[in-house]
């Protein structure tokens, strides 16, 4: 059963890619059909990634030391070959089971939230396609497939986002997803054409195995391959929403809420940290890439929460937490933990579906009523919402026994051991490291303050809005909602500090040897006193309204509008494409059509010029031409005199015999 | 093989055209018959041939399917046709295009529909002489009989454009013929000189390339004779500052005219010069390789920039098949197998989206009587087939995996990264695919999404006869994307004896080319 | 020394002719490129080809072998291809008058740019 899986792991992305071109193909005009192919294939492929996931746990080493691995040639001319197929080893598992059953759910879920949707058809096409390029990335045996894969999910991401398209604001978004995605793919294209020049193969073990021992295959140094290593990283983290690419995510709210979740929690953005994972060998082997990867994880982590304090909506509000959130697994990676990493992943994975179904519910309920302001009280109309709403907050948040709460101390956790704080620091940035655990540690509070700040805003209090009346989500919305509730509560335990082989998340996930996490009880109680400070606070100002915010804003009103228009980052791009890069083109087109042509047109007018000047020879008079004729004659007769019959100028005229 | 199927393929249209001379031009209808029929054979054969080739010849290499008829004795001419792994990808690429175009919207040509298919069919046979053409002379007799009746076609059916008030459709028509010509006129003097050269070199003049292939040249005459070939080659792949013809013609030409140039007659650039220039003279060409690479540059970033600037559809897509070429010239300067592969790859994937994108475009001004962008827009609530392929024809021109314009630009970049001339062009070059997915998706945007607008409500989405060149190119476009051996492996087959003549001709000068 | 001059005076040889056929040559081009009367450019072209029938008749004489005869019968064709011409040239002439009333050649300027 396990290995008839495994060997047909190429089936998980392919059920889905299948569900799309049926969709497109024949029913789309059926819409139930359509829904029922789509939503069977992706629990076909879950059903496939579940018995690959049972297997491996239950292989234990074997398989951590012996991935699977299945290729066929893709094209391969002497010098560049590319080989697809299947890389199946536990990080992989790990994330089809993660991407799998966060796109089943949000598929049943949708199946309720976009009901009656003119598109419905083509949103599960979209979906389907969206999960399929996702799968396909996860299991991309090397970094070029990766690369098809990521900008598939691009391409999705670009289709959903703009799914109502009749709204320039939606068509707007989708544009700027795949733009901002593009800049930072043109870092990841560069940085894997020289990697494959380099390195001569682009296959993910084989590089695991190359680029410790650099030197040995090329003739890089360690600047060089820094170097590439940083170009790289453009793309995760344009993909990941990573300052100073983040532009595009709280965008990206524009689509349908289902769509916000895939986003956020299993499809597009991990997609930047997974492959940051994928290739982390490269980074642990440079020290300064790796501080790179760290500053910016921390960076995005702190800024993204300065902006969501202030924010009004609450998708957008989510959608900084989530680019805060890719900060913390991009920290652990530049920590050099691929198991907090990943950890985090997972359990904000289900958490952060958990939050956008719920916003979904939310949002359903106020008819698409988008500023909080507007909601208030909501607790008492819809419970089951507001519960599980609840479980999400406390697990982002990083409350005990919450799935937060484990991965988000592991990653503090990680950066503490590399900082000086720690007393025996690994690594030669010991000072940079401990300023980027505190930076965590700030966001930490942060993340619960802003939370809270919402939840308290939306759910407690009385109902702002006069005109709607709130209602339960239907079933087939709460139910999955319920279900993420449980894996958010209980995910977090596989990470539990203290287990061992066999058992911990860690020992399953990981890059290099497996060590036993010892509780750091000084850091358990620090994160969870920050996190009970910042709903502490956040329900001192929104729910008991003992402090008033708004006096706070009017104390410090100059940050306050900073925060608000997220530090003017996206007016600064724009004044840079409209009054820079467009103005670039319109000036160059210019010069293309005055000057480029205006020399072509000027060879044209020179020949006109010519003709109008010489036609003046023609005059017409018959004896003009009478004494030209004689004069040539004339002419010729003393050339042949004077020079000979073999003199050049003779043949000019056509030589003589 | 007997029965002569290059030949069949290459003269079927020509003998469509020679048909609908006797028809009446009341008959449209029969017309646009015998044209469809004309075209649709060769394309069978060729996908037919092209099937042949890859499972029996393509391991070996070399010409297949030769004919050889000696011409003019005297001269050395011989009507000689043969296809290898490098033109056979051309030809099928004009056989799809050719088909396409007969059937896209200028199905609906009424006014003098006669002469339309006629010249048409003739352009058709031009394009597919030159690719199957193994003696020089054949070669430039097809080159020169494609120019013409795209300056009639460009001044009768064409149209002038909202964003360019001052030119009109004959302006437009006379510069790309002017252009042209001029250009083919430098070939003819590079050609020449050659042919003389080579005739006193072996005793006897001949035109055929093998054999010219076996001759090497003194450097200085292949730095002169490359030089002026590659102005007649370059000027026909617009490569900047010798592209201006370029947007004007395909903003004025009628839909399958623009088509048919901007999908395969700009490849006969690239084509000759790899298959002339690079093969026949590799000390030339590795002289002037950095000077294309450099104005690559200029093909690549300038054009994608004045891209961005136009609103006008065909003047977006006639600069984005510029700036394009830039990553074809970028690939052929590498002079590495990699990036020549790439190149040539390219020149097919692009062929096939810049069809795909003309006849769509032409879909939508032939139907709304407009193409300049502010007028349009939520074309897709009215269109969402023809939005479709307008999308799979943007995204495979920003280059994305999954259709088959991706393969080829890393192919290429690979290539130019690993050559030393093009490393620094190269990384200049590769910020166009992100202006690339700019301007695309700013169209697209503009004009297939946004709200409604019920100017357009009487717009039909394309069905029927309209359909079909679309569907074929979408899945021409899927299909080699998906599985790009097939074509990556046929490219290569053909361009090993070139990559081997460059090796060849670097270990003769002692360096590396 | 005055022997030789009167010998070659009154000795008829082939300088004679050739300088008659120039003389009357230069004769005609001269009214063929300044007469304005086209009569007169006519009659000019007349006496050109008078000049050149002289040139072949002596020629002749002079220096092809007695029996041959080439250059008098190029002179006849001559003869009868310049009446030819002139019936040509007249008629034209007539005709351009009659639309014309004119026959001034340079009022012929009508094919110039």
């Amino acid at each position: 059963m396990f290995d008839f899986a495994l060997n047909n792991a190429w089936l998980i992305p392919l059920f889905p890619a299948l569900a799309f071109g049926i969709i497109t193909l024949f029913t789309k005009k059926m819409t139930k059909l359509s829904v029922s192919i789509s939503i069977g294939t992706i629990l076909l492929s879950f059903v496939l990634s579940v018995i690959i996931g049972i297997g491996v746990i239950g292989q234990g080493d074997t398989f951590l030391e012996h991935p699977y691995k299945a290729v066929v040639t893709w094209f391969s001319m002497p010098g560049f070959s590319i080989e697809v197929g299947t890389l199946i080893d536990n990080v992989s598992v790990m994330m089809l089971l993660v991407v799998t059953f966060i796109t089943s759910l949000v598929q049943i879920y949708s199946l309720g939230y976009m009901h009656g949707d003119p598109g419905l058809a083509r949103f599960y096409a979209y979906v389907s396609l969206f999960a399929a390029s996702m799968l396909g990335l996860v299991i991309a045996p090397n970094l070029l497939i990766m690369f098809v894969f990521w900008e598939l999910v691009g391409l999705c991401s670009y289709l959903l986002i703009g799914f109502w398209f009749g709204k320039i604001s939606a068509s707007a978004a989708a544009k700027k997803a795949f733009i901002t995605c593009r800049a930072g793919d043109f870092g990841l294209l560069l940085g894997i054409i020289l990697l494959q020049i380099n390195f001569g193969t682009l296959d993910l073990q084989q590089l695991s195995v190359m680029i410790p021992n650099f030197t040995q295959y090329t003739g890089l140094t360690a600047a060089g391959l820094t170097a590439i290593a940083i170009i790289l990283f453009l793309g995760p983290m344009a993909k990941s929403g990573q300052f100073p690419f983040h532009v595009w995510l709280p965008d990206a709210m524009e689509g349908p809420t289902p769509v916000s979740a895939l986003i956020h929690a299993a499809t597009m953005v991990v997609a930047g940290v997974y492959l940051v994972g994928r290739i982390l060998t490269l980074f642990i082997t440079l020290p300064s890439a790796l501080l790179f990867v760290a500053i910016i994880g921390a960076f995005t982590a702190l800024f993204a929460a300065t902006i969501a304090i202030t924010q009004t909506e609450m998708k957008k509000i989510l959608a900084y937490s989530t680019i805060s959130q890719l900060g913390y697994m991009m920290l652990a990676l530049g920590a050099a933990s691929l198991t907090a990493s990943m950890f985090h992943l997972m359990t904000h994975a289900f958490f952060k579906a958990l939050l956008f179904l719920g916003a979904g519910c939310v949002l359903h309920a106020m008819h698409n009523e988008a500023s909080i302001w507007k909601y208030g009280g909501l607790k008492k109309y819809m419970p089951v919402t507001y519960w599980t709403f609840l479980i999400g907050c406390l697990a982002i948040a990083g409350i005990f026994p919450f799935a937060g709460f484990f991965s988000k101390d592991l990653i503090l956790e990680v950066t503490f051991a590399a900082s000086s704080l720690s007393g025996h620091a690994q690594g030669p940035f010991p000072v940079a490291y401990t300023v980027l655990f505190l930076m965590a540690a700030l966001t930490a509070f942060l993340t619960a303050f802003y939370m809270f700040r919402m939840f308290f805003i939306c759910f407690h209090g009385e109902l702002r809005s006069k005109e709607v009346q709130p209602q339960e989500a239907p079933k087939v919305m709460t139910v999955p909602l319920i279900i993420l509730g449980i894996f958010s509560i209980i995910s977090g335990w596989v990470g539990w500090p203290g287990l061992g082989e066999g058992q911990a998340f860690g020992y399953f996930v990981r890059l290099g040897e497996f060590q036993v996490m010892e509780a750091n009880w000084l850091l358990i109680i620090l994160s969870t006193l920050l996190a009970l400070l910042g709903i502490g606070l956040a329900a001192l100002f929104y729910w008991k309204k003992t402090f008033s915010a708004q006096a706070v804003i009017e104390r410090v009103p100059f940050l306050y509008k900073l925060s608000y228009n997220k530090y003017y980052i996206d007016e600064f791009y724009l004044w840079i494409i409209h009054h820079i890069i467009d103005k670039c083109g319109w000036l160059l087109w210019k010069f293309d059509i005055y000057v480029v042509d205006g020399i072509v047109n000027g060879f044209g007018k020179m020949a006109q010029w010519g003709g109008t000047v010489m036609r003046k020879v023609q005059t017409g008079q018959l004896q003009h031409y009478a004494l030209i004729f004689f004069m040539g004659i004339v002419l010729m007769f003393l050339l042949l005199s004077f020079t000979g019959v073999h003199s050049p100028a003779i043949g000019l005229m056509g030589g003589a015999k | 093989m007997n029965f002569p199927v290059l030949t069949t393929i290459l003269l079927l249209p020509l003998l469509g055209a020679i048909i609908s001379i006797f028809v009446p031009k009341e008959k449209s209808s029969i017309i646009k018959g015998i044209a469809g029929i004309t075209t649709f054979i060769p394309l069978v054969l060729t996908i037919w041939i092209y099937f042949l080739y890859y499972t029996q010849h393509m391991a070996t290499g070399g010409y297949a399917f030769t004919e050889s008829i000696p011409w003019v004795k005297d001269l050395g001419i011989t009507y000689g046709l043969g296809v290898d792994g490098f033109s056979l990808p051309l030809v099928l690429l004009t056989s799809v295009i050719g088909f396409c175009a007969v059937y896209s919207r200028s199905w609906s040509v009424e006014t003098r529909a006669k002469e339309f298919y006629i010249l048409l069919l003739i352009l058709i046979t031009g394009v597919m002489g030159t690719f199957l053409a193994t003696d020089l002379f054949i070669f430039f007799l097809f080159y020169e009989v494609v120019i013409i009746p795209i300056y009639l076609m460009v001044i009768i059916w064409g149209s002038g454009s909202k964003t360019r008030k001052d030119i009109g459709k004959e302006y437009a028509g006379m510069k790309l013929t002017i252009y042209l010509l001029i250009g083919s006129a430098f070939l003819l003097a590079g050609l020449i000189w050659m042919y003389m050269l080579a005739g006193e070199m072996l005793g006897a003049l001949t035109f055929d390339l093998a054999t010219l292939a076996t001759l090497n040249f003194a450097p200085n005459l292949q730095i002169a004779i490359f030089g002026l070939m590659a102005l007649g080659f370059l000027s026909l792949i617009s490569m900047f500052p010798f592209h201006s013809w370029s947007p004007d013609g395909y903003a004025g030409a009628p839909t399958a005219v623009s088509m048919i140039h901007a999908g395969v007659l700009k490849k006969i650039g690239g084509y000759g010069l790899i298959r002339i220039g690079i093969f026949l003279f590799p000390v030339g060409a590795k002289f002037w390789a950095p000077v294309i690479a450099v104005l690559a540059i200029g093909n690549v970033v300038y054009t994608a920039l004045i891209s961005l600037a136009q609103k006008d559809m065909k003047y977006v897509v006639g600069y984005s098949s510029v700036s394009h070429m830039g990553f074809v010239l970028i690939g052929i300067a590498s002079l590495s197998l990699v990036g020549l592969n790439g190149a040539v790859a390219n020149m097919f994937g692009h062929g096939i989206m810049a069809a795909l994108f003309f006849s769509v475009i032409g879909y939508i001004y032939g139907i709304t009587k407009t193409r300049y962008i502010p007028d349009l827009g939520g074309l897709a609530h009215q269109m969402p087939r023809l939005a479709g392929a307008f999308l799979v024809a943007a995204m495979a021109s920003a280059g994305l995996p999954g259709l088959l314009t991706f393969v080829p630009e890393v192919t290429i970049f690979i290539g130019a990264f690993g050559s030393p001339i093009t490393r620094i062009p190269a990384f200049i070059v590769l910020t166009g695919i992100v202006i690339g997915a700019v301007y695309v998706l700013r169209m697209a945007a503009n004009v297939l999404f946004g709200p409604r607008k019920e100017q357009w409500d009487y717009v039909e989405d394309i069905k029927g006869f309209s359909l079909l060149p679309i569907a074929v190119l979408v899945a021409f476009a899927v299909i080699f994307g998906l599985f790009p051996s097939l074509l990556m492996d046929m490219v290569n087959s053909g361009i090993q004896p070139i990559a081997a003549k460059l090796l060849a001709a670097g270990s003769q000068i002692g360096g590396s080319l | 020394m005055i022997d030789i001059l009167m010998d070659k005076f009154l000795t008829i040889g082939l300088e004679h002719f050739l300088i008659l056929s120039g003389t009357l040559f230069f004769i005609g081009l001269f009214a063929v490129l300044a007469k304005k009367n086209v009569i007169a450019v006519l009659m000019g072209i007349e006496i050109m080809f008078t000049s050149v029938n002289i040139n072949l008749v002596a020629f002749n004489k002079y220096t092809a072998a007695e029996a041959l005869l080439t250059g008098h019968v190029f002179a006849i064709f001559v003869i009868a291809l310049a009446a030819a011409e002139v019936a040509v040239g007249l008629a034209l002439i007539i005709s351009i008058y009659r639309q014309r009333t004119s026959t001034d050649v340079q009022d012929f300027d009508w094919l110039k740019w």
